[in-house]
């Protein structure tokens, strides 16, 4: 009773508070409706006025997207006028009548008319769509003069990117294209810039790695507008940022010495400093011209470039994966000398080496005979890789693969990077299911096998060989909004000097002496002399009943069964600063098909003089005696 | 007094239960919904997507709650008062640690299915572990001071962690039904008299860790006409659509300053704009009106349940969902600065709506439950 009895208590004073409360609710909501009456009797004339005659509005202004420069600071991306004609719906009575008139003057596909039809749906009334972009001003102007007759047509000077150097640049630069639902959801801001009329955004490449930096951030502009939403005055106009500058490391001279080099073949190549990883040049042909991309492609355009056999969408400098050949056999090599082989042993090669029943082929066939490193580098022997590569086994080999920069990627600036394949018998276990065989040590030892590389890693390979064992990573990007990036200070690889120096004087010896595999593409001018390794990378299987009856020469295949060309190449010889990796899919021979390419290119590299930044390892020449 | 002899001495059965719940008060809020709806087929301009038809399933899914949450007994919710509260702040931390990871939005948890937002529930469990405490306390013992230092804490956790997502909008609004609950339970006037006095004195030391965007609505909410097209913007195009409405409005659909987008937000926090410019202010009151109807039910529910637990999740119930409509409404108007506080059933958004069904569900089930006894001490159901 008692415990009711205080329970009552509490329940008499909860009840007046609760009233209490109930009589607050009550004229709070009498402020409102007060309040309201307020606003929508009593003010009301003076609202309306302010509705119907004079509305601020505030619209959003694109900012210019930032340009993209060379280290020279010559233009690779910018922007460029584009005329263009907007519709405003709610501006005309019939949209169907207005899009009519005007086909008259300029063409509207059936294609665009859908587009202009399903844009203006989803857009309010009062917010401008495209109907016609990219016009030339011919076209512009007779847009303008036509204008009274075309109500709700508003002529309209955007901004559009211009890739001045169209597709010698395109895997790099990428391109930018409407933004699509898909962007827009994925978008953590600027989602009202997005939606603006004509606003692209980055989709590849360069474009889209630095696509906040380049953006900018919006501007605004409020202006007064009157009951037909027609601008009276602008009030007030905040005009934004624009996107910043994005500075590469690239040489435009260079690249485009490159390209001209390598364009009609299938292929990918890179050139960078060796100490401070900048790429100065990085070609994959063919290519496409990201110019068109702007407008969108049309579907014919499209087919070609997807149906293309030398595939011009991929970027192989970056994501083709090819065996690497017998450029491996510096990294075969070097595995040796760490594994305590001794490089003046000699291995003799009488053109096959034989593992259990199976032969493995030099590419030599009647065989180079006694062989020893030096030599089996220089000649390019495959019986000295095999057995070297047998001896020390594939772990060995796996793992100097992987200091060389090899299986990995290097958070390169263009998206879309492949990290190849550094095969281990762990790897096959876990993938495949089967046990490592022998013979695949064997044919890892010249390149063959499941390795697989990319032009890159090939270029970071070979420059890691020429800078002293520095694990220097490959950069594009020299500097972003006025802000140089820091050169990163690449870390030792611990490698021993004797590793790198038979790898390095082979390479030499490829190049510089008679009888090397790439002799015949050598530079001959005193200081510039390269040294390099040849590689031939085959595509398809060369059946026993082939070897007998004679192998097929190359040119008798069809393209696809040919081999890949490769060459790697560092120069000046003595005084190494530069790494070139070609690879020529299909291109037949490294000796004939990339090596030639490859002096031509290093030549060009030479001749100009880069303005490099400060090397952050000190230069060593591979043969320093002979110096001077 | 009738019911009083009808259910006590045996438990509810189902059919009972759907007997004694208010049908009519379900049939109120789907009214208000389907004026939400309506408004928000305007905003896209006569269309269901993108809105209107999410809102609708949305709104089903909140029936269904708040049927189940009617059903089930009111001492049962009191059993699961705390450890519901004990989730919901796990989950706000959860939010603050996967902020952290960088997500972007740190009010929002993904629970990869579903997309949450443990603020809007932390309203609606911090009522309930509150009622469930001060159930157990008599008048006397609620305004010791060692009896505080709970309660306080309950509130003080969750406004903590919201606080630093920020979010002070729900921070307020937490703090706010906390208060009401400390002083439906019967703290006396004179702690309230004492805290107001201590917020006064805090003032100068918020304000200097206020957000440079929070103090600007604050400047602009004392002088809108000082930046009409930065901050003040809001308040000036709201007050202009809701005047241009005049007492029967545009027409639906025809409300030039929501349709050309001179208004900001105008489905969620601005939806009421809209309303009074299409609809005017007959459309305005009337809407209005339904919300106090429910204000009205709900204080009813509070004061006829026999318990206390009920009682005060009753009037706390009420008081958010009246704190809601009046500090959204007020805004608009601009009679409140501008904070993120939706209307609720009729702006757009998932979750506040779900836990505000759910925390009308709570209130069916005191409706439901009023005559039933249960005891003060916590052996009763432990």
């Amino acid at each position: 009773m008692q415990i009711s009895g205080r329970d009552n208590t509490r329940y008499q004073a909860f009840t007046r508070r609760a009233a209490l409360l109930g009589a607050i609710q009550g004229a709070a909501f009498v402020v409102l409706a007060g309040r309201m009456y307020y606003l929508q009797v009593l003010k009301s004339d003076q609202y309306t006025m302010l509705a119907e005659e004079n509305r601020v509005s505030m619209r959003l202004l694109a900012p210019l997207r930032g340009n993209v420069v060379d280290r020279y600071g010559r233009i690779l991306a910018s922007n460029r006028q584009n005329f263009r004609a907007m519709m405003i719906s709610e501006q005309t009575a019939d949209i169907e009548a207005t899009l009519d008139r005007l086909s008259r003057i300029i063409e509207i596909s059936d294609f665009a008319r859908r587009r202009i039809l399903r844009d203006v749906q989803r857009s309010p009334r009062f917010m401008p769509v495209t109907v016609a972009e990219g016009l030339t001003w011919d076209q512009f102007a007779k847009v303008n003069i036509n204008e009274p007759d075309l109500a709700g047509i508003v002529p309209d000077v955007g901004e559009t990117r211009d890739y001045p150097y169209g597709e010698e640049l395109a895997h790099i630069m990428g391109y930018v294209a409407a933004v699509s639902e898909k962007d827009m959801a994925e978008a953590e801001t600027d989602r009202q810039l997005m939606r603006l009329p004509g606003f692209r955004i980055g989709k590849e490449g360069i474009e889209k790695t630095y696509d906040k930096e380049l953006r900018g951030t919006a501007g605004s502009s409020h202006v007064e507008v009157n009951a037909y939403g027609r601008v009276i005055r602008e009030l007030a106009k905040d005009p934004g940022k624009p996107g910043q500058e994005v500075v590469l490391t690239l040489d435009m001279d260079i690249q485009r010495f490159a390209w001209d080099r390598l364009k009609g073949e299938s292929a990918g190549a890179v050139v960078m400093d060796i100490h401070s990883g900048d790429v100065l040049a990085f070609v994959s042909a063919p290519a496409y011209d990201p110019n068109q991309f702007n407008m969108g492609l049309s579907n014919e355009q499209w087919r070609a470039l997807v149906d293309n056999e030398y595939k011009p969408l991929v970027n192989k400098a970056l994501a083709g994966m090819y065996p690497p050949g017998s450029t491996f056999k510096m990294v075969v090599a070097a595995a040796a000398i760490e594994a305590g082989i001794n490089p003046a042993q000699r291995v003799v090669c009488p053109g096959h080496y034989s593992l259990g029943s199976h032969d493995f082929h030099c590419w030599k066939k009647g065989g180079h005979g006694a062989m020893n490193m030096h030599q089996a580098i220089k000649y390019s022997c495959d019986v000295f890789f095999y057995d070297v590569a047998r001896r020390i086994g594939i772990n060995a080999i796996a793992e100097m693969a992987r200091k060389f920069g090899l299986g990995e990627t290097y958070g390169f600036e263009v998206p879309g990077e492949k990290a190849g394949l550094v095969p281990t018998p762990d790897w096959k276990r876990a993938t495949r299911g089967e046990p490592w065989h022998q013979g695949e040590t064997v044919i890892a030892g010249i390149g063959q096998g499941y390795l697989l590389t990319t032009p890159l890693q090939l270029a970071v390979m070979t420059a890691r060989l020429a800078n002293g064992g520095y694990a220097v990573k490959p950069r594009l990007t020299r500097a972003i909004g006025g802000q140089l990036l820091p050169t990163p200070r690449p870390a030792s690889l611990g490698l021993g000097e004797a590793a790198l120096k038979v790898a390095c004087d082979g390479m030499n010896a490829v190049s510089n002496e008679p009888g090397g595999t790439a002799f015949r593409s050598r530079i001959p001018e005193p200081g510039m002399e390269l040294a390099g390794k040849t590689g031939t990378a085959q595509v398809r299987r060369i059946s026993r009943a082939e070897r007998l009856t004679g192998v097929l020469k190359n040119e008798q295949l069809p393209w696809r069964q040919r081999d890949h060309a490769l060459f790697v190449c560092y120069a000046p010889v003595h005084a190494p600063r530069y790494a070139l990796s070609v690879i020529v899919e299909h291109g037949g021979s490294g000796s004939a098909a990339a090596a030639p390419v490859a002096r031509d290119i290093m030549r060009e590299v030479l001749s100009r003089n880069v303005d490099r930044p400060q090397a952050v390892v000190p230069p060593r020449g591979s043969t320093g005696a002979r110096e001077g | 007094m009738l019911d009083l002899r009808r259910f006590t001495g045996r438990e509810l059965r189902l059919t009972d239960k759907l007997v004694e719940f208010n049908w009519g008060f379900l049939l109120l809020l789907v009214l208000i919904a389907s004026i939400g709806f309506a408004m928000l087929y305007s905003v896209a301009e006569g269309s269901f997507s993108p809105w209107a038809y999410r809102q609708a399933l949305r709104f089903a899914a909140g029936v269904c709650i708040l049927l189940i949450a009617a059903m089930i007994d009111l001492r049962l919710w009191m059993r699961l008062a705390y450890p519901l509260y004990g989730v919901a702040l796990a989950m706000l931390v959860a939010v603050e640690v996967v902020g952290m990871t960088g997500m972007g939005a740190q009010r929002w948890l993904n629970l990869g299915f579903v997309q949450i937002q443990p603020s809007e529930i932390m309203k609606v469990t911090l009522l309930m572990a509150l009622a469930r405490y001060f159930h157990g306390l008599t008048l006397d013992e609620v305004s010791r001071l060692r009896n505080l230092v709970i309660p306080v804490a309950l509130i003080a956790a969750p406004v903590g962690l919201v606080v630093l997502q920020p979010d002070l909008g729900t921070a307020i609004l937490l703090i706010a039904s906390g208060a009401i609950l400390l002083f439906a339970a019967g703290l006396r006037w004179r702690y309230f008299i004492l805290s107001g006095a201590l917020v006064l004195a805090a003032v100068p030391v918020v304000w200097g860790r206020l957000h440079d965007y929070q103090k600007n609505r604050v400047f602009t909410f004392l002088d809108p006409e000082r930046d009409p097209l930065g901050t003040g913007y809001h308040i000036l195009q709201s007050k202009i659509a809701l005047g241009a409405g005049g007492v029967f409005g545009k027409g639906f659909m025809e409300g030039t300053q929501s349709q050309l987008n001179f208004l900001p937000e105008k489905h969620t926090d601005f939806i009421f704009t809209m309303l009074g410019e299409e609809l005017g202010l007959a459309g305005g009151l009337v809407l209005l009106a339904l919300y106090f109807i429910v204000l009205m039910f709900s204080l009813n529910v509070a004061m006829q349940c026999r318990n206390q637990f009920g009682r005060l999740l009753a009037i706390g119930v009420s008081m958010t969902f009246f704190l809601y409509v009046f500090i959204n409404t007020a805004m608009v108007m601009g009679l409140l600065p501008v904070v993120g506080v939706p209307l609720p059933l009729v702006s757009y958004g998932g979750t506040a709506m779900l836990s505000l069904m759910f925390a009308f569900g709570l209130l069916m089930s005191v409706h439901i439950h009023r005559n039933v006894e249960i005891s003060r001490g916590p052996s009763a159901f432990w």
